[in-house]
């Protein structure tokens, strides 16, 4: 068991937006998150980093009840976060976006050894500074920074959004490769092809709510749910 | 190496300027230095952390005053003047930021300024113990360090190169340090930061306390130096100067401050000798450099051309 979620209702002030969300994230599996925009997607991984407060329900990772601890303690425990808009540090660069992602968790060679591994093209933009990168060196950084964390879940919000083919792959190569070495991975992703892709597991999500969860072993793009949940 | 031969250079040659510069203007260069420690400080809550401050007249008067009062009343000499200064900007930049850093942006920086007039203010109202807005003159007494007199132009001269030299190795090793990066990072997308784990009240309240110690040595040594103290280092126009110092140089170059502070002099200095309304001058140079040096001036140089440059 890595992270588990049980009857999550959260929102913005008054605004309820999730109601009542179970959800499971096994290590050694990608998840994904699908539903129409505006469901709850995004502000249900910002509720798991402690970005948004929670009015009732729980989520541990391990057993560890990880529910209102304040946002900079939840990375502590294992969880990292890659928002969507990538959001690097750009005067920073590429080594030092690094340095600054593993520092809370202390530093090392091996990990920075590691992510490089997964990322070689970052390793020939170490001394370029992050806001020069292209789009897709941007979020190969953005994930490699928040798996200087050593995270046990890898929370990431449409990771592909708007790149090129060629770096799609390489991006979902990378995350093959985070499951295949026991990370749990839960991915919000709106394209179909890309759940069909990666994915182990999906949950769909209508108003806040998980209505329905399946392996993705089986499904194909036009299957019913995907046209009911995401409108495809 | 490049980086570090570019200021042990500096240093070098503001180290040949007492030889020749005639006496008035290394003094004048004396007091450009101790208020490029003072912007410094300004720099590393402003240009790196992205504090946007307008309180940081009260933490150079701390200094000044932490300084100045124990030497004034209980004749301490230059030494232990110093370090009572530094702490006293230190520890009223702590105190400042317990309270300030519970805001954010243009909030915080109308907290800044609020309790930076409290203080300014408080110093009025104790003028039988502060002397007010005429101050006092510290004592020849307590100008002296390890022998030599510090109201004296060689060994003052030499003291605020001093105190420079270190305020600026100390902020080139902070801002090429993990802590520097992190300062960068919380300026750039706090939220960002906090979700690797940072918490953003905690490095904020240490950049401030940082930024605090320059301001108290700047005062300290401005206090010890030039053997004045006095409630007008406590007003607006001592938090609004580092802004202007900062802004001209370059916010976020370790050099900046210095460059900014150097100019500033150096403008108001001419403009004053050609028209009383100097300040017009100075106004139009800024709007100078905001249209053609929006990063001011190393800021730009950095952006186009020495992308080395700390």
């Amino acid at each position: 068991m890595a992270l588990e979620v049980q009857g999550l209702t959260a929102g913005y002030g008054p605004v309820t937006v999730l109601r009542g969300v179970d959800f499971r994230a096994e290590p050694g599996q990608i998840s994904c998150l699908m539903g129409r925009n505006g469901v709850g997607k995004s502000t249900f991984l910002k509720v798991l980093m402690g970005l948004l407060p929670v009015a009732s329900g729980t989520f541990a990772l391990d057993g560890t009840p990880l529910h209102g601890l304040p946002a900079h303690d939840i990375p502590k425990q294992g969880i990292a976060y890659v928002p969507q808009g990538r959001r690097l540090f750009g005067p920073l660069t590429v080594a030092e976006n690094l340095a600054v992602g593993g520092l809370v968790r202390g530093n090392d060679s091996a990990t920075l050894d590691h992510v490089l591994t997964l990322f070689p093209r970052l390793r020939e933009r170490l001394t370029q500074t992050s806001g020069t990168l292209s789009g897709g060196e941007q979020q190969m950084l953005a994930i490699a920074r928040a798996l200087c964390l050593r995270p046990k879940v890898l929370l990431l919000d449409e990771p592909t959004e708007g790149l090129q083919p060629s770096m799609i792959a390489l991006i979902q190569d990378a995350i093959r490769s985070l499951r295949s070495e026991g990370v749990a991975v839960v991915l919000v992703e709106q394209r179909v092809d890309a759940v069909l892709n990666l994915a182990d597991r999906v949950a769909f999500m209508v108003a806040g709510r998980i209505e329905e969860t399946m392996p993705v072993k089986g499904l194909a793009p036009e299957t019913d749910v995907f046209r009911t949940y995401v409108g495809v | 190496m490049k980086v570090w031969t570019l200021h042990l250079a500096l240093l070098a040659v503001l180290f040949t300027a007492q030889f020749w510069l005639s006496p008035y203007h290394a003094t004048n260069l004396a007091r450009i230095m101790v208020l490029a420690v003072f912007a410094m400080g300004y720099n590393l809550a402003f240009g790196y952390t992205g504090l946007l401050s307008l309180g940081h007249a009260l933490l150079l008067a701390a200094g000044m005053y932490a300084a100045g009062l124990p030497a004034q009343l209980w004749g301490w000499t230059a030494g232990p003047a110093l370090i009572a200064g530094l702490a006293g900007g230190g520890l009223m930049a702590a105190a400042l930021g317990l309270l300030a850093l519970r805001t954010a942006g243009v909030s915080f920086m109308i907290v800044t300024l609020m309790f930076a007039q409290a203080g300014f203010l408080t110093l009025l109202y104790f003028a039988p113990i502060t002397g007010g807005d005429d101050g006092f003159a510290v004592a020849a007494a307590s100008r002296t360090l390890l022998g030599f007199d510090l109201s004296t132009d060689t060994p003052r001269f030499l003291a605020a190169l001093t105190i420079f030299a270190a305020g600026l190795l100390a902020s080139l090793v902070l801002v090429r340090s993990s802590f520097g990066r992190t300062m960068v990072a919380m300026r750039e997308n706090e939220e960002r930061s906090r979700m690797l784990g940072y918490n953003p009240f905690t490095v904020k309240l240490a950049a401030l306390t940082i930024s605090g110690l320059y301001a108290g040595a700047a005062g300290a040594a401005y206090a010890i130096l030039f053997g004045y103290v006095g409630a007008s280092f406590a007003t607006i126009q001592y938090s609004i100067l580092p802004m202007l110092y900062v802004l001209m140089g370059g916010a976020g170059t370790t050099l900046g401050p210095f460059l900014g502070a150097l100019l500033m002099f150096v403008l108001i200095e001419a403009a004053t000798g050609v028209t009383t309304a100097h300040q017009f001058i100075v106004g139009a140079a800024l709007v100078v450099l905001i249209l053609f040096a929006p990063k001011g001036l190393l800021g730009t140089l950095r952006e186009r051309w020495v992308r080395w440059l700390p």
